[in-house]
């Protein structure tokens, strides 16, 4: 099978092949070529109104579903405004194929309109990038990038493609092999380590095991569950591993680190084994690393060789896909069970006594006031009308913090953050990315009055495809966390921290066709979110919450975790 | 200390640039770096010598090994390995110096590759410390120039070379709606 076809129709033959249904994107100048395809082809494209937005969509998609996203952009500015997205990507291991025009191979390099050496800038901000000049190489590159974006440890991948090669003709025909000597996927865990990771976790008496963004991206939750419940120890889920194991499942603890509950960080700082499951031992978890969990060993399972010991020293690694691994780690666990699972039951016991003591003492609960709609009671009715079971799609910020200690997530890829980057103005385009992977699902954009204000213009494109997006604001007037910090390191000297103006979004969402509402008051927020999430389109709410909180539990900035600071300090009498 | 790291990569436009990213991207400067096609032409023999703190040599190495273009690298420093390196030095000479230079020169087992009345161009190679002391030796005799190819590096380990195979890639092709011909 072989026909004459345009290379713009051959990237969409490709595409297709991938199973690709969705692309996030912006046309431009060079991608003119593309987009006449396009529009006869039945792939679906979403038109944004930023492409760092396109690049955040595509992220949404695919955090939703594990699937490749796709996002498209223009040569130059296009693609610069990627960047932002991809790093994003990178950093929480989001698979997203990048698809960018590039000047006709002739002019490159000559200073020509909108170019940009998109190669060069992405080589950092993406797990592997490719630029393409001959069309003849294009079907297998697109078939590379979609297997690098979705294997292995995953992560965005841009192609560059130049003009010419759209415009080209060249015979297709179909690739269903490709070769990438060099990149090596690892799986399936030695067999070895395998069973010496069962014997000590057997032989632990305070085991904890510490599961991260790698058991989403694995889909590796059914096999995490099963593990925790054979040895039954105490589990905490990481800021991108939220929903890995139910929120209401009785091993949960909740989430360790810089915003992590008592228990969680207690837990972590006194067990003797941690069992780290897709995880990087990331500073906002470890805290001061020197005093990190120091009685423990740890046993740390991860598909990216280079994680193990780069921040904290492993005593067993095992390389290898979660999916893959956990069966097997279980199997062995079980095989030892009959001789070894009783002789530290006494010690397990007395440690979930002082796990659970430790959560009884300084638990997570919202605080709610008549008077003010304090944040932690907005994101307890989030809570309340998710049941664990909506998309929840963050911003950065305080809202965030709040986000992820209250609302339950019951299952994986609910909940929808950037971990790593904390990119502000994430929360909103990754909702519609969301809402389009998952139509069936409930989706809210929690956002600051912040990160809202920096992807406003994607409010049309909500519009545009009536999508149900719940977006709701904790609206507190500043810039929630750098107020926070100012105020409990810089002597309360608020630099630049308060955002005076918000708009009135009864109005801003009425010029954009659809409803919005203020809630001023704690008594209404209750009826006001149950509206939003009744009415059959977006709705647009903006909680006006108490603008004072802190977020707590909290370590300071080079604290050891198990230092936190639980509650404001109380104002002294004068 | 200077780490030598020795890379077997596809030789392909941009994979260089990885190479030195994961370096220039911690702030480590690269003191010498060579880099020519193998026996394959589709592949590149890369040394690198850079000063990495000891503790982040590993990571360093884990890092270049993910890179996609990159098939092997290794960490060559503490051997076992033959490290050489190659250095060009013009050196001017009068009529009283030109017989010791050649002398030490010999000494050395460098060669003459130019002579002119004003003086020579040598040759040398050897380990990087020998021809430091080479450089020294030659500029007592007055002003030099030098340029060196930066270290060769040869492992005499028997690592295996770990690649990996094909896959299958892409829905059946029938399965897909094909645009049918050209416009």
């Amino acid at each position: 099978m072989s026909n004459l076809l345009s290379g713009a129709k051959i990237l969409l033959n490709c595409l297709t092949r991938e199973n690709v249904e969705c692309i996030f994107g912006y046309p431009g100048g060079v991608t003119l070529p593309l987009y006449d395809a396009l529009y006869d082809y039945p792939i679906k494209h979403v038109l944004v109104r930023h492409e760092q937005n396109a690049a955040f969509a595509a992220q949404g998609y695919a955090r939703a579903t594990g699937k490749v996203g796709v996002c498209c952009a223009t040569s130059g500015p296009g693609a610069t405004n990627l960047v932002t997205g991809l790093v994003d990507a990178m950093m929480d291991s989001i698979p997203v194929v990048a698809l960018t025009g590039q000047v006709t191979s002739k002019l490159m390099g000559s200073d020509a309109f909108q170019e940009a050496d998109t190669f060069g800038i992405t080589r950092p901000a993406t797990k592997h990038n490719f630029l393409i000049k001959n069309i003849n190489e294009l079907p297998k590159i697109i078939h590379e990038a979609f297997y690098i974006a979705a294997s292995g440890r995953p992560g965005p991948v841009l192609v560059d493609i130049t003009k010419d090669v759209f415009q080209g003709q060249a015979h297709y025909t179909p690739v269903t092999e490709i070769h990438l000597p060099g990149y090596k996927v690892y799986s399936e865990g030695h067999s070895g380590q395998i069973r010496r990771a069962a014997q000590m976790i057997w032989e632990a008496e305070r085991p904890f095991v510490y599961a991260g963004g790698g058991i989403i991206a694995a889909n590796a939750s059914p096999e995490l569950r099963a593990l925790v419940e054979l040895i039954d120890a105490p589990t905490v889920c990481t800021l991108m591993g939220l929903g890995g194991l139910p929120a209401e499942h009785r091993n949960f603890i909740s989430m360790p680190g810089m915003h992590g509950s008592y228990a969680a960080n207690m837990g972590m700082s006194n067990t003797d084994l941690i069992i780290a499951l897709g995880v990087r031992f990331d500073d906002r978890v470890t805290g001061r690393l020197a005093a990190f969990a120091p009685h423990a060993k740890v046993i740390h399972i991860d598909v990216d060789p280079a994680e193990i010991g780069k921040n904290r020293y492993t005593d067993l690694p095992i390389v290898g896909d979660a999916k893959r691994v956990l069966p097997k780690l279980t199997a062995e666990l079980n095989e030892l069970a009959p001789a070894m699972k009783a002789k530290n039951a006494a010690a397990r016991q007395a440690w979930w006594k002082q796990i659970r003591e430790w959560k009884e003492e300084h638990p997570l609960r919202p605080e709610v006031s008549e008077k003010e709609i304090k944040p932690q009671h907005l994101m307890a009715e989030i809570d309340r009308l998710s049941g664990g079971r909506a998309i929840v799609a963050s911003d950065v910020g305080q809202h965030q913090m709040w986000a992820a200690q209250l609302i339950r997530f019951n299952e994986p890829r609910l909940w929808i953050n950037s971990g790593g980057l904390g990119s502000m103005g994430f929360g909103l385009p990754a909702a519609i990315g969301a809402q389009f992977a998952r139509p069936d699902k409930l989706v809210f954009a929690v956002v600051g009055d912040g990160g809202f204000q920096m992807s406003i213009p994607e409010l049309a494109t909500i519009m545009n495809h009536a999508l149900p997006v719940k977006i709701v604001v904790m609206n507190n007037g500043y810039l929630g966390m750098i107020r926070q910090w100012q105020e409990l390191f810089y002597n309360n000297r608020l630099s630049q921290a308060e955002l005076s103006c918000f708009p009135d979004v009864e109005k801003l969402a009425g010029a954009y066709g659809f409803k919005g509402r203020a809630v001023e008051n704690a008594g209404e927020l209750p009826r006001a979110i149950e509206e939003a999430v009744a009415e059959p389109g977006p709705y647009l709410l903006n909680v006006r919450v108490s603008p004072f909180e802190n977020v707590f539990p909290m370590v300071p900035a080079g604290g050891a975790i198990n230092e936190m600071v639980l509650r404001p300090p109380q104002p002294v009498e004068v | 200390m200077q780490q030598i790291i020795s890379l077997l990569m596809e030789n392909k436009p941009g994979a260089l640039m990885r190479v030195t990213g994961l370096l220039s991207q911690r702030g480590y400067n690269i003191e010498s770096l060579t880099v020519a096609r193998t026996l394959d032409p589709t592949l590149s023999r890369m040394t690198i010598t850079v000063d990495v703190e000891p503790q982040i040599r590993a990571q360093v190495i884990k890092q270049m090994n993910k890179l996609i273009n990159v098939l092997q690298a290794t960490d060559v420093t503490d051997g076992p390995a033959v490290n050489r390196e190659l250095v060009l030095v013009r050196v001017r000479t009068n009529q009283q110096s030109r017989t010791a230079v050649l002398k030490e020169a010999e000494i050395f087992q460098a060669r003459v590759v130019d002579s002119t009345l004003e003086g020579f161009a040598l040759e040398a190679t050897g380990d990087p410390e020998k021809l430091d002391e080479f450089i020294d030796v030659m500029s007592s005799y007055g002003d030099i120039e030098v340029t060196r190819s930066g270290i060769v590096s040869m492992s005499l380990d028997n690592k295996k070379l770990r690649l990996s195979p094909p896959v299958p890639r892409g829905a059946a092709p029938e399965e897909v709606p094909e645009f049918q011909s050209a416009d």
